[in-house]
């Protein structure tokens, strides 16, 4: 691998700003390396080369006519395959969309081609974002590039998969129970979730709606944090926007100093018990000793509702999944079967489509969901359900209340093996135990690299209040800072070529 | 809600129009158990006097202009339509489906 695929974003801006590189030499570089790599990795679905280069050659030549350029022109991306990319193929890792071409954009793939960035391709997913381990793509799991036998995570592997393997700086993913910090946790990657709202999900193929956010995958906060302020703002076609100026993120990151003094830190009780294995324990606390030693006040916080969380999300998601998957009808787009033997209605061939172009997981979802929502189990599970959303909500209330962020291992183990927890939902479900908090308040979250156990990496969470993902970026570029060279901490001062 | 008959398996997916197989039928009632089990203590907690919250932020009705806008091309949109015809969806019968 060459050293300018180890640099970070805001490194390759820098130089590109500075005239010592081309966006088109920095392109092919990724190009090439994805050809290389993906192979093995699995992490793209698609990669459209030419049109990649093409915005790069833009790129170059305005900045060649000194026209003002974005902070990110010429930085090739990569995009989570649930998002809608015009006339490129758009899958979701399903069967029942291969082959189909979106007639759209989706709003953060416009601001993504308005800011120059040229897209390199559709990153690989669990299919329509459900799962923890990118093993229920219908198109191959992608997998992890620290062990090549273990998972990616999910849904968003095969973003978190492409940062890390040093085949694109940057990534976006979607997060609706933690599906890029998690990723981000198991590949050495930094993952955030904005607040619900802050990033529009115009052309975000939903999956859950009132969890789902786009994000941004990178390898360090502040080409995350760079990466928000060109995806964010208000956005008039997603009535759930949030009508707020975007702050300046990477200005915020970059004031970040060695002093921690004044900040408040709270560790929740419920996330410092059983379920985390020790070697993940014992990374998570030794970035928490260096937050104390940095001058940082540390609280112990109690959040008793994040104890039936998991179980709130297992009934809210896929209550909203059985109903979002309704538009795959085989009627107006996408696969269509017809049945074998018997009278051709509409009904069956829906449910003949519907049987045959989903997975497992997601047949699993629909059947939940739908069993759920129905006549005499309504109010028992989807309504309490809806409550425990209130209680999580008065708690973390009642937590930012005394401390400013709290902070939990942003998930329970490191990468487990390919087809260890594919056939328990539960004991992958529990993958999700620390991030699904975040989605059901809304409140943003972040996963940062804090070390590595038996020589996995182990992610590090930060939850800041509503609106503050200010806050979220600059107590995580804290937390990276104080790792300092620890292996892991940041893989691309680790990184081995392969 | 200590398990899932295969009949509530097979009922929910007629409900959700999804075929499945009688294996997974089979599968699937034994895996819902599982997750319904642990999910089943909520209602302990969810009591009467908290109100629910369905979505993170409060929703207010977001409304526009009613104007004239370019839409997508129809022609696009029903390239990739499973069948087409004359400028519309071809969709199997819909009603009379007993006959």
């Amino acid at each position: 691998m060459t050293a300018l695929l180890q640099k970070t974003a805001l490194e390759l801006a820098d130089m590109l700003a500075a005239g010592e590189l081309t966006s088109v030499e920095l392109t092919r570089a990724t190009l090439d390396r994805i050809e290389r790599l993906n192979p093995t990795i699995n992490a793209f679905l698609h990669v459209d080369a030419e049109s990649a280069l093409e915005t790069a050659r833009e790129v170059d030549e305005k900045r060649a006519r000194g026209e003002k350029v974005g902070r990110l022109a010429g930085i090739p991306i990569a995009i989570k395959d649930n998002l809608v990319m015009r006339g490129v193929p758009t899958t979701c890792g399903s069967m029942m969309l291969d082959g189909w071409l979106p007639p759209y954009d989706a709003t953060v793939v416009t601001k993504v081609r308005e800011a120059g960035m040229p897209i390199v391709g559709k990153t690989n997913m669990d299919e329509f974002a459900m799962g923890s381990s990118t093993e229920h793509s219908a198109f191959g799991p992608t997998r992890n590039p620290w062990d090549t036998e273990r998972i990616p995570g999910g849904s968003g592997g095969g973003s978190a998969a492409a940062v890390a393997a040093f085949m694109v700086p940057l990534a976006l993913g979607s997060d609706t129970g933690g599906s890029i910090r998690q990723p981000g946790s198991v590949t050495g990657t930094v993952g955030a979730k904005p607040t619900y709202g802050a990033v529009s999900r115009y052309g975000l193929i939903a999956m859950a709606s009132s969890l789902d956010q786009v994000g941004p995958v990178a390898r360090t906060v502040a080409d995350a944090a760079a990466l928000q302020e060109v995806i964010g703002g208000h956005d008039p076609l997603d009535s759930t926007s949030l009508d707020a100026p975007v702050p300046a993120f990477e200005d915020i990151v970059r004031r970040v100093g060695s002093d921690l003094s004044g900040l408040k830190v709270g560790i929740v009780e419920q996330m410092s018990t059983d379920g985390f294995e020790p070697g993940v324990r014992a990374e998570f606390d030794a970035a928490v000793r260096r937050l104390e030693e940095a001058g940082a006040e540390i609280v112990s916080v109690s959040c008793a509702s994040f104890d039936y969380a998991l179980a709130a999300y297992y009934l809210i998601m896929p209550a909203e999944v059985s109903s979002n998957m309704a538009r795959f009808d085989g009627m107006r787009f996408g696969l269509r079967v017809e049945p074998e033997d018997g009278p051709l209605t509409a009904e069956r061939v829906m449910a003949e489509s519907r049987g045959k172009g989903f997975g497992a997981e997601v047949k699993r979802r629909i059947i939940l969901g739908t069993h759920v929502l129905s006549a005499g189990h309504y109010d028992a599970y989807y309504a309490s359900a809806q409550k425990v959303r209130t209680l999580v909500q008065r708690d973390l209330d009642a937590a930012f209340a005394k401390v400013d962020v709290l902070v939990t291992p942003t998930s329970p183990t490191t990468a487990f093996k390919f087809g260890e927890k594919v056939g328990d939902p539960m004991a992958m479900y529990l993958n999700d135990l620390a991030t699904i908090p975040a989605n059901l308040a809304g409140i943003p979250g972040i996963s940062i690299p804090c070390g590595l156990s038996e020589g996995l990496p182990v992610g590090f969470q930060v939850l800041a209040p509503a609106h503050r993902d200010d806050l979220m970026y600059e107590v995580a570029a804290a937390v990276e800072a104080s790792a300092g060279d620890i292996p892991g901490s940041c893989p691309a001062k680790d990184w081995k070529d392969n | 809600m200590s398990s899932i008959s295969t009949d509530e398996v097979a009922r929910v997916a007629a409900l959700a129009r999804i075929a499945l197989t009688e294996e997974e039928i089979e599968r699937f009632s034994h895996e819902l158990a599982v997750v319904a089990d642990a999910v089943a203590a909520v209602s302990e907690v969810a009591t009467p006097d908290i109100p629910a919250t369905s979505h993170p932020i409060p929703l207010t009705n977001v409304m526009r202009e009613d104007e004239v806008v370019p839409c997508l091309d129809p022609a696009e949109f029903l390239a990739q339509a499973p069948a087409s015809e004359d400028g519309k969806f071809l969709v199997p019968q819909i009603l009379g489906e007993e006959a």
